[in-house]
Parts: C-alpha cells; structure tokens; sequence
C-alpha cells in the first residue's frame, strides 16, 4: 500500500534561522531520504516553502476567488510530505516515526486512494 | 429421526460451531484482505446455507472447515460484486489461493490477530471493545448497544466506521513484536475490561444483556491468555473479572438492597470461581519477571485480600494499603487514590484517611466521582462532622444512579 506521510509544524524557526542552521535543520532529513531510498520505501517526498508563500484558490458560482495565506489559520503547517510504499499501517507509522518532522512537529499518516 | 428433529439438530450443530468458531473463521475469512464486514457478510450467509442444507444432507465431519469453504467461496462473490475489476484482481487471487489450501481439520487459529487489528492505536479506543465483541464473538450491534447504552444505530454506525478504517487504513492482522507487545497487549486488555466493567454495572442482574456481556468478556479473557499464556497481565485480567463475578449474587440482600463488600456474606461468594482467580494469580506472579508488576496482577491482587475474608474471616486493611499504593505508582487515579484512603482509614483512623482525601481534592475528576464524596462523608461522619458529612452524602447521593446505591446512602446519611 501506499501512505501519504504529512509533515505539519511550525516554520517559523526556520524562516529565522541563518544558513548554517538551516543546513543543519535538514541534515536529519537527508539522512531520512536516504533510509527510505535504501529500503526501497520512497515513491517521493518534497518540502514546501514557508506557509507564508500560500496562496489558496476557490471557485464559487464562477467565480474565482484568490487569498492569500494558507488553508488554515494554524501555528502548525503542512511543510512537505512523502509518499512512501509499506505493506501496512503498523509499516507506516514506524516510517512516520522515524520522519525527522515528528520530533518537533505532527506527521499524519494517511493511505493514498489506489487508483492503478 | 423426523423433519423437524433434524432441522432442530443442525440448528443446535450450527450454534454449536457458531458459538466455538465464529471468531476464529471471521479471523482467517479477514485475515488477507482486512475486510471484516465482508468476512462477516459471507459467514452470515454460509450459516444461513448451513441451517437449508444440514437438515436434509446431515451435519458435514467437518462443520467449521465446511462453513469456511463456503464463506470462501461467497466472499469472493461479494468482491467481485463490490469492487472494480483491476481494483479486486489481487483480493481475488488471494482468497481463490486461500480457498484451495487448508479445507481440513487443523484450521488455524488467527483470533489474536483479529483481536490485535481490532484494539489497534489506530482505532477509537471507544469502539475497540465492542468491535472484539462483535467480531470474535459475533454479538450483533443491537445488543452491544444496549449492553454499552447507546442508540442500536449509533453503536451500528461506530463498528462500520471502524472496519472500514481496518479496510481502508491497512491495519495489519498481526501479533505485534516484542518490543510493542507491552502497549499494544495493554489496550486490547483495556478493552475487555471494559466490556467486563459494561457487565458488571447491572448489580441486579436484571439485565441478562449486561449480565452476557460480563461473561462473553471473561471468555474473551481466557481465550487470550490461553492463546498468550506467558503473558502475566493476561492472566491476572482474568483473575482480576472471576474475583469480582465471584461477588455478583452478594452484591444485594434477597429485597435488592445494596450490601458493600465488606458486609457481603461470604457464603455466597462463587468458590469455584475465587480458586480459579486463585490459581491464575499464582501463575502470574510467576511469570511477571523484569518487567515488573502491571496494573491487572495489583488490582488482581487487592481482590485476593478481598476474597481471603472467606477464610480468615477479616480484611488485611495493610496489605490491601501496601497494594494501592504500589497501585498508584502504575496507574495514578482518583479511584486508586480513594481506595487507598479507604485502606488508610482502616489502619490509621478517619483523621487520616481524611487528610489523604483533602490532599487529592484539587483533582477535578473527583467533582462527580460518587466514591470520593461516599467515602468523605463516611471519614467525617465518623469524625462526628454531622453538617459537613451531611452534605457529602447529598453530593454522593446526587452522582449515583443505581437507585439501590442510593438507598443504601440515604439511609447513611440519616444516620449521620
């Protein structure tokens, strides 16, 4: 199966940290692409930029609205996600604890619709 | 033998198989696909085949791998039905494989499994309980309803939702590795016991519903420990239910009144079951080994001290303080918490018991925790605080719903 690993947290850190700290803040993600290369658990992942970079877009009776911001008013944002292949949830979960994101923020695990 | 005996005879078979098998056939129906409603849907349908056929064919050798064949056979119907062409090619292999392998007698026994999918983290503690019910026993959603006092259509709606997270989420059919096994055995334990605890709250027994479902959670029990016999939490769970089922009929005089436990008349206590808790205590502390003593073996244990006045006549009031105490180490509640003050009272008097009660006051929870004011009233009345006791009991009277409870109280409070 495939599972859609959502990593939600704060980026505020991350939009003030200098560029040294910020290579250090995604070393343990490097580290984390290449477990899942290895086990041949990446189907792929990217990272987002900060929440404050959202736009969100909505039709209504033909109209289309444009706001800026993002979807949810939230402290904690989506700020990228994997979609990785494990045989169950059990699978899954140890994936999303491993995930770097989820020592400082939230991951949401969440199977992917199998439409092949 | 006439028509109707014999109809009467593969109904009883049928129950029979029912009744031993329902669980283990729903197991390894859903075992591959975690399709538990589909699993269901086709057994209900061999059953209903079973109860046309075995009247005039006779009931098969092998009624369970008969049964399984046939469910086999209409669960791969129900997914051709059900599911895209591309979508369901791999569920059909799978089941097709299945239904050529195993058809005689050594059927394995993937209860746990189900047992483990259906007490998941990933599933709604809420629901865990009735969803092991209904699949392992096959107790229908009405009467899981009635039991757990819930609309029937509420109960019916949690347990489809919680299967189709089952489906849909991936949880896997699986006895969990080591180094989860602690937790994860903890919550599908949690989960009978709440069943158990849903039976026990029908002290008069006049609900035969409630009454079941205090048994089917002990049978539950067995059946893990049985299947899990180094597990020392499993056995001393079911030590922990056959104490308490022990008391059932002492719990209130032949006019419905309510008897505490320390005023139970012993006699009508269930040995049988007491020797058997006994005996399943015993065992548990034999194997609880680096990992320490959980939270069943204690509370197992207290009810052991309890039982024990059937033979020596009085209540060991300091081991049962020592016990929770230790109690509260692993599992900090207000309950614990009163209990204790309850054991403290014993020993050291009302003053102190009273002391212990106003240090754990701030816990909100005890606001409509009926033992904690019960108990506080008791401590002051004895302390011959009439006004201040007076009002306890009202509050104590105000949160009970058992109206037996409440006399019982009342009548406390009169005296106060």
């Amino acid at each position: 199966m495939q599972y859609a690993l959502l990593i939600h947290l704060d980026d505020a850190p991350f939009v003030a940290a200098t560029n040294e700290q910020r290579d250090q803040m995604t070393a343990p993600y490097m580290a984390y692409n290449e477990a899942l290369i290895k086990a041949g658990a990446m189907v792929s992942g990217e990272r987002l930029k900060p929440a404050t970079t959202a736009t969100v877009v909505k039709v209504r009776d033909d109209k289309t609205e444009v706001l800026d911001g993002p979807f949810a008013d939230t402290k904690e944002q989506l700020a990228g996600f994997y979609i990785i292949e494990a045989p169950d949830m059990d699978a899954a979960i140890k994936w999303a604890a491993r995930c770097p994101g989820a020592g400082h923020g939230t991951v949401e695990v969440r199977p992917v619709w199998q439409t092949r | 033998m006439t028509e109707a005996g014999a109809a009467l005879d593969a109904r009883a078979a049928a129950e029979a198989v029912a009744r031993a098998s329902y669980g283990k056939l729903v197991a390894l129906l859903a075992a591959r696909t975690r399709d538990v409603a589909v699993a269901e849907d086709a057994l209900a349908e061999a059953f209903t085949a079973a109860l046309v056929q075995w009247p005039t064919s006779g009931v098969p050798a092998k009624p369970v791998a008969w049964l399984l064949s046939v469910a086999r056979r209409r669960g791969i119907d129900a997914m051709r039905r059900r599911r895209t062409a591309t979508d369901s090619r791999q569920h059909l292999e799978l089941l097709a494989e299945e239904a050529e392998s195993r058809m005689d007698d050594d059927i394995p026994d993937e209860r746990l499994r189900l047992i483990f999918a259906c007490a998941h983290p990933a599933i709604d503690r809420g629901v865990r309980a009735a969803l092991i019910l209904q699949t392992v026993l096959g107790v229908d959603a009405a009467t899981i309803a009635s039991a757990f006092l819930v609309s029937p259509s509420t109960m019916a709606q949690r347990l489809v939702r919680a299967k189709a997270r089952i489906r849909e989420a991936g949880i896997p059919f699986r006895v969990p590795e080591r180094a989860e096994l602690g937790e994860r055995l903890s919550a599908v334990l949690e989960a009978i016991y709440a069943a158990y605890s849903e039976g026990w709250g029908d002290p008069s027994g006049l609900d035969s519903r409630r009454t079941n479902l205090a048994g089917e959670a002990i049978w539950l029990g067995r059946l893990v420990s049985a299947l899990m016999p180094d597990e020392a939490e499993a056995q001393s769970l079911v030590a922990l239910m056959l104490f308490a089922e022990a008391r059932r009929g002492a719990r209130r005089d032949p006019d419905g009144n309510y008897v505490p436990l320390g005023d139970q008349d012993t006699s009508l206590w269930d040995n049988r079951m007491i020797d058997e808790a006994e005996a399943r205590l015993m065992t548990a502390s034999g194997l609880s080994g680096d990992e320490g003593i959980g939270r069943y073996q204690l509370e197992a244990a207290i009810q052991a001290v309890h039982a024990a006045r059937r033979v020596i006549g009085r209540t060991d009031w300091p081991a049962l303080a020592t016990l929770y105490h230790a109690l509260a180490l692993v599992s900090a509640s207000p309950a614990v918490a009163v209990s204790r003050a309850v054991a403290l009272a014993a020993i050291e008097g009302p003053r102190a018991a009273l002391g212990e009660l106003d240090r754990i006051a701030p816990d909100r929870r005890l606001a409509d925790y009926q033992p904690y004011w019960a108990t506080r009233a008791r401590l002051l009345a004895d302390l011959g605080e009439s006004d201040a006791a007076r009002a306890a009991y009202d509050r104590a009277i105000g949160l009970e719903r058992d109206p037996a409870v409440r006399r019982f109280l009342t009548g406390q409070r009169g005296a106060a």
